[in-house]
């Protein structure tokens, strides 16, 4: 398991990191405010960015150090924004767009999928696009069908993207500040039902690389590989389990693409039985490329077949009562691993 | 229909200005090449040499080498489907974007892109874009970056009468607006969405729908090249100056169908009708005749200049043929930076 002073970037501090708690969006916006104080080639544009901070509230303060020629307020126009950050991208700029809602992809898809994903290839390398997309996911909000989805399976079909899904403040600040230096466009998708969530962060400097699983928790009975907001609910699975005496080891990619192949199919073969929970639609997402992956690289290990767990394959209903029986939670995620451990 | 606006009025001496005659002898020469080049694709496709199709910018001309012909080499340009006259006014070399068709090594992508992707950064071209309409966000936004960095750059973007029933446009021609970012939209109306007539598709005026928006908006005859000419150094000037977008409506025509596979075109255009344009509107014809007029050059003088195009396209032709193909290892390679 990675600790924060254990992936510190060398920045010549010497002794014990300091260390405080952030929140996630304390530690997103802490980031942003590095990497814009580093290079003026970043930007920021999106809907409500500047002097309202997002309606999460997650840029507040940027606008006031860095102007709005930097934090910069646009229509409504995802495409539009998108479009923009391509071309900026291209010509010399680090553009972080801000995409309110994962939902929204549907709007910024040609420029996603079709312009930056393909300009470096198109044109034979000469060409390239550093651009982030800063979008968020996660359902439980009471926001109903269209600002509730998990589309990062979208996005990570496309080569040509890199798609990013921290699941703690530590995490977020070092993926986002490698994204914006990286020279490809990368989907960077924050679960806004864990804007709040503390944890740790240093104060030095630190990067982490795209492509690096964490091991969220080590454990010798099961793994159960889970992304973004379905890490906090693996972590409290894996306590469930161990009441019961099941040793689970929480596996976090960190990363859709790159994807750290090895450390997930090390994990599974070391424990010989594996989940993955994600809160993507299960039907065709990104548990199905994650299941195969350990499927095929841990098949001699396995002692049980490879289960997924995703959101229930419907649209995101707005009852409480409905919605939350759409997503994995620590008690399904607990049931399944008991079964698969033949302990139900 | 946006009425089109005469040709501005020229000197009628024979006296013109050296620079001014060297000007439109080169357009005259850039548009050659484009003509003979596109001549060539049409016989690979039949002759069943090149991969793929091809849109053809014969009888579109006088556009994209009169705008580009106000542009810097640092200017940056995106282009279309029926890229190719952009790609070599903004400067490429007929050689590699023959080899970029053949999907070849040397090409401008190394065959990665072929006929609808030609990208050249050394000549400020962004690239064609498959997309109708796809391009309008990336030339706005090179605009914002070369403003945000304090340079002189402009950003042309070329669109076809299709792209005007994309919505990517306006919302970037909103952005442009208000940002006042130094991007020129020029819409190449050649009458035809693919198959379509535009006013089938196109409700209201074509120049009101920039007018919406506060850009300064232009209409020009986009088969006279001087015409082209005139208006673009203008609204390219003001863009560069500092006073933002402008929107150039083109009334052009293709001479060739959608693409090269596109042989019968009576079910949504007349023979009539394509006959009318390449005799009587053929920009090629049309500034031949001002350049003999104005005594600038005789017909043997532009014979001239047709016969080392026509070399320039030969040689162009045969360096594609005979060049490798990529290696095969390359198909993996440039997904990621």
């Amino acid at each position: 398991m990675s600790t924060p002073s254990a992936t510190l970037s060398q920045t010549g501090h010497t002794g014990a990191p300091t260390v405080r708690e952030l929140t996630l969006a304390q530690a997103i916006r802490e980031a942003l405010a590095e990497e814009l104080r580093r290079d003026p080639t970043v930007y920021i544009m999106g809907e409500d960015v500047a002097e309202a901070g997002t309606p999460f509230k997650v840029l507040s303060g940027l606008v006031e150090e860095f102007g709005p020629q930097r934090i910069i307020d646009s229509p409504i126009s995802e495409a539009g924004i998108t479009g923009l950050g391509v071309g900026a991208a291209m010509t010399g700029m680090r553009p972080v767009v801000d995409i309110m809602f994962g939902d929204f992809l549907g709007l910024i898809m040609d420029q996603l999928a079709n312009q930056a994903a393909k300009v470096h290839y198109m044109s034979g390398g000469k060409l390239k696009v550093p651009l982030v997309v800063r979008t968020t996911l996660g359902a439980t909000r009471r926001s109903a069908a269209q600002h509730s989805q998990s589309l990062h399976a979208w996005v990570s079909h496309i080569p040509g993207l890199k798609v990013a899904l921290p699941s703690t403040p530590y995490d977020a600040k070092g993926l986002l500040k490698t994204a914006i230096r990286d020279d490809n466009p990368v989907v960077f998708f924050e679960d806004k039902m864990m804007y709040q969530l503390k944890g740790p962060v240093p104060e030095e400097e630190y990067t982490i690389p795209l492509g690096v699983a964490d091991v969220k928790r080590a454990g010798t009975d099961i793994t159960i590989v889970a992304t973004s907001s379905m890490v906090q609910v693996a972590l409290v699975a894996a306590d469930n389990l161990e009441r019961l005496g099941i040793s689970a080891e929480v596996v976090d990619p960190r990363t859709m693409f790159p994807l750290d192949k090895e450390t997930l199919i090390a994990s599974a073969q070391k424990t010989s039985r594996a989940i993955v929970v994600d809160e993507g639609y299960e039907r065709y997402g990104v548990t199905a490329e994650l299941a195969a992956v350990i499927a095929e690289g841990a098949f001699y290990s396995l002692d049980a077949p490879v289960k997924r767990m995703g959101a229930m394959d419907v649209p995101v209903p707005f009852s409480p009562v409905l919605e939350d029986q759409t997503v994995p939670t620590p008690a399904t995620v607990t049931e399944l691993a008991k079964t698969l451990c033949g302990r139900a | 229909m946006t009425q089109v606006q005469a040709s501005r009025p020229t000197r009628k001496s024979h006296s013109a200005p050296a620079e001014e005659r060297e000007r439109f002898l080169s357009m005259y020469r850039q548009m050659v090449r484009i003509r003979l080049f596109e001549e060539q694709v049409n016989d690979l496709y039949k002759t069943a040499r090149m991969p793929g199709l091809a849109h053809l910018y014969s009888g579109e001309e006088a556009v994209a080498v009169g705008v580009c012909a106000t542009l810097r080499r640092d200017d940056y340009i995106t282009s279309t489907h029926r890229g190719h006259g952009h790609c070599l006014a903004k400067g490429a070399s007929i050689d590699r974007m023959f080899a970029e068709l053949l999907g070849k090594a040397p090409g401008y992508c190394r065959g990665k892109g072929g006929s609808m992707h030609i990208a050249d950064q050394d000549t400020g071209n962004l690239g064609a874009n498959a997309i109708v309409g796809g391009s309008a966000g990336i030339a706005t936004g090179a605009a914002f970056a070369s403003k945000m960095r304090g340079q002189d750059r402009v950003a042309v973007c070329f669109f076809g009468d299709g792209a005007l029933g994309q919505g990517l446009l306006y919302e970037v021609m909103n952005m442009a607006s208000l940002w006042k970012l130094p991007v020129i939209y020029v819409c190449e109306n050649n009458l035809y969405n693919e198959y379509t007539h535009y006013t089938e598709t196109t409700a209201g005026a074509l120049t009101e729908r920039a007018k919406a928006f506060g850009i300064h908006t232009d209409a020009v005859d986009g088969q006279d090249v001087r015409a082209v000419y005139a208006a673009a150094r203008q609204l390219v000037d003001r863009a560069r100056g500092g006073d933002g977008p402008a929107f150039l409506l083109c009334d052009t025509y293709r001479f060739y169908g959608h693409h090269v596979g596109d042989i019968q075109r009576t079910y949504y255009r007349s023979k009539e009708e394509e006959e009318h344009w390449k005799t009587q509107r053929d920009p090629l014809i049309l500034l031949g005749q001002w350049l003999s007029a104005e005594g600038i050059a005789g017909e043997s003088d532009l014979e001239h200049l047709r016969d080392e195009a026509r070399a320039e396209v030969e040689a162009g032709v045969r360096f594609a043929l005979d060049a490798p193909f990529p290696e095969l290892s390359e198909v993996d390679q440039h997904v990621y930076a």
